[in-house]
């Protein structure tokens, strides 16, 4: 499991980081490290790779939206069955239940305003056992899973030092 | 015209350029290169120390402090060296913080040697501990370790080397730049020897924090040790903190308040806006350093494998973040090394002789580099070996 959790970080922290590299960094077999990621993968410890993208760099405009939805649990279910409902929409990215005012938290990703907006009214806010929602825009990602995004804290180290 | 050297201090015009500057020279006119060659962290300093930094500003935290430091933090210390080595120093004249170890080694050597005074150090070794022991009037005895005993320093080389008028013996545990440690035996077997000889050990253990293997022994806790034992240390490679010159000595009351007199009249105190991050570093440290070392862990043992490969022999360091490869095989002296290395494929590190005479035949590589840049680094000494 030590070894197991080392890769996980390892990945966490670079997707492209090569099998070799990690066997190289964990002093260990690349045929180990192979297997190791495979039996992640098939646990659904890992359930996949991305890459993280300043959007906000590239022209194509995107509008994300966090939306707090109330929700009434139903027996035997929960809230799994309507969480479910909404997490199937593509065009949502993230929902969590949350503990406090609201039960989920839902991330949106939509090409306009009127996108969101269209979702929230027709599909969120009018499903059954959903009693209310509000949302909000997002005007700037900062920080986005982990990584500081347009970062300028750069190496001002010497080259050469004692 | 006037010479002006002339007008200069003997023992500063006699004493020889540091090895690194020349080299520092040829590396900084070149652009884009990958630097191996850095003696510090490549994490800037974790942001709550920074913050509580900005924090102790706003509210005004901007005077001097006692010469021998904030108490507070001096209390932080105490109980950090009580926690990690069970060691007990008195927070009130036990402890000094001092502008760095490079302050506190001065201060130390200043406040013991008289002229003429014999200092042992270990080489190869940090780049001031002789020219300091110059500075203070001591004459440095240098006591050669080399790759076939894994620059281990052992008590038969300490009885070798004593004399009458030795007085003082270094040790850098782990070691700048070789990166060993001192095995346990060997720390025993030394400190037998120094009771005997009735030595006074500075000991610099600023890497203690950054051990690989084996758990770090700190010099001053083993049997009859504490009293003759200068321990210093600081902030510096632990918590990223170089550039705020922070760290401290630990000694027995008469050698503190000695040490303290030059202090108080060459520096007055360390500034207190470094004294306050360095209590956040100590009280809420622990989880950023641990990250920082668990990083250095993974980079060492990468290095050490990639240069054994290369066919260039490398001990496995098991602390500090340095490796220090043999790079005999390639028929060149270090500096020939360092220098076609740096023009041929912009990778820069530091030859081994800037450490002292032993350091020939050697380079200090530090993984203090991102991962990326150390791969990459690899990968030309690699071809550039290859072609000799």
């Amino acid at each position: 499991m030590q070894l197991d959790k080392a890769i996980l970080e390892l990945l966490e922290q670079n997707g492209k980081i090569t099998n070799d590299e990690i066997a190289t960094l964990l002093d260990i077999p690349e045929e180990e490290v192979q297997k190791l990621i495979e039996d992640l993968e098939q646990k659904g410890i890992i359930a996949g790779y991305q890459t993280v993208i300043n959007w906000d760099k590239v022209e194509d405009e995107k509008v994300n939206a966090v939306i707090e939805v109330k929700i009434t649990p139903q027996r035997e279910v929960g809230f799994d069955a309507v969480a479910e409902r909404i997490y199937r929409f593509p065009e949502v990215h993230s929902v969590l239940l949350m503990s406090g005012d609201y039960d989920l938290v839902v991330f949106l990703e939509g090409k306009t305003m009127k996108d969101v907006a269209q979702f929230v009214s027709s599909k969120l806010a009018t499903m059954e056992h959903v009693l209310s929602t509000a949302t909000h825009f997002v005007l700037k990602t900062y920080k986005k899973h982990g990584r500081i995004l347009d970062d300028n804290e750069t190496d001002r180290r010497l080259v050469i030092s004692p | 015209m006037s010479n002006w050297q002339q007008y200069l201090n003997s023992t500063v015009r006699d004493m020889p350029p540091s090895g690194i500057r020349k080299f520092f020279n040829l590396a900084a006119e070149m652009d884009d290169v990958i630097s191996l060659g850095v003696g510090e962290p490549d994490f800037v300093t974790p942001w709550h120390i920074r913050e509580a930094c900005v924090y102790s500003l706003e509210r005004g935290y901007t005077t001097y402090t006692a010469n021998q430091g904030l108490p507070a933090l001096r209390q932080v210390i105490s109980k950090y060296l009580i926690d990690s080595y069970n060691i007990e120093y008195n927070p009130k004249s036990e402890l000094l913080i001092t502008v760095g170890v490079s302050e506190a080694l001065d201060l130390a050597l200043r406040a013991i040697v008289e002229p003429g005074d014999e200092v042992l150090i270990p080489e190869p070794c940090f780049v001031s501990y002789m020219p300091c022991t110059t500075l203070a009037g001591g004459k440095a005895v240098p006591l050669n370790t080399s790759i076939e005993n894994n620059f281990q320093v052992t008590a038969e080389m300490v009885e070798r080397a004593v004399t009458p008028n030795t007085k003082i013996l270094f040790l850098c545990n782990p070691n700048n730049p070789t990166g060993a440690t001192i095995s346990k035996d060997n720390l025993l077997a030394i400190a037998e020897v120094v009771k005997q000889h009735d030595l006074i050990v500075i000991s610099d253990e600023i890497y203690d924090q950054l051990t690989y293997k084996d758990e770090h022994i700190c010099f001053a806790t083993l049997p009859g040790m504490k009293e003759r034992t200068i321990l210093l240390n600081g902030f510096s490679k632990a918590y990223a903190m170089t550039g705020w010159r922070v760290g401290y000595a630990a000694s027995n009351p008469d050698f503190i308040a000695a040490m303290t007199k030059i202090h108080q009249y060459t520096m007055l105190c360390a500034p207190i806006t470094a004294q306050m991050s360095a209590m956040e570093a100590l009280k809420n440290g622990k989880i950023a350093m641990i990250k920082m070392v668990e990083q250095y862990n993974r980079r060492r043992k990468m290095v050490v494998n990639a240069f054994n490969e290369m066919g260039l022999d490398c001990f496995e360091p098991g602390g500090a973040f340095y490796a220090f490869p043999s790079i005999q095989k390639t028929g060149m002296s270090s500096e020939e090394f360092a220098e076609e290395l740096l023009k041929e494929t912009k990778v820069a590190l530091i030859p081994g002789n800037a450490f002292g005479p032993s350091g020939q035949g050697y380079v200090r590589v530090s993984y203090a580099t991102s991962l990326q840049d150390l791969t990459e680094a690899v990968k030309r000494i690699a071809s550039f070996v290859k072609k000799r």
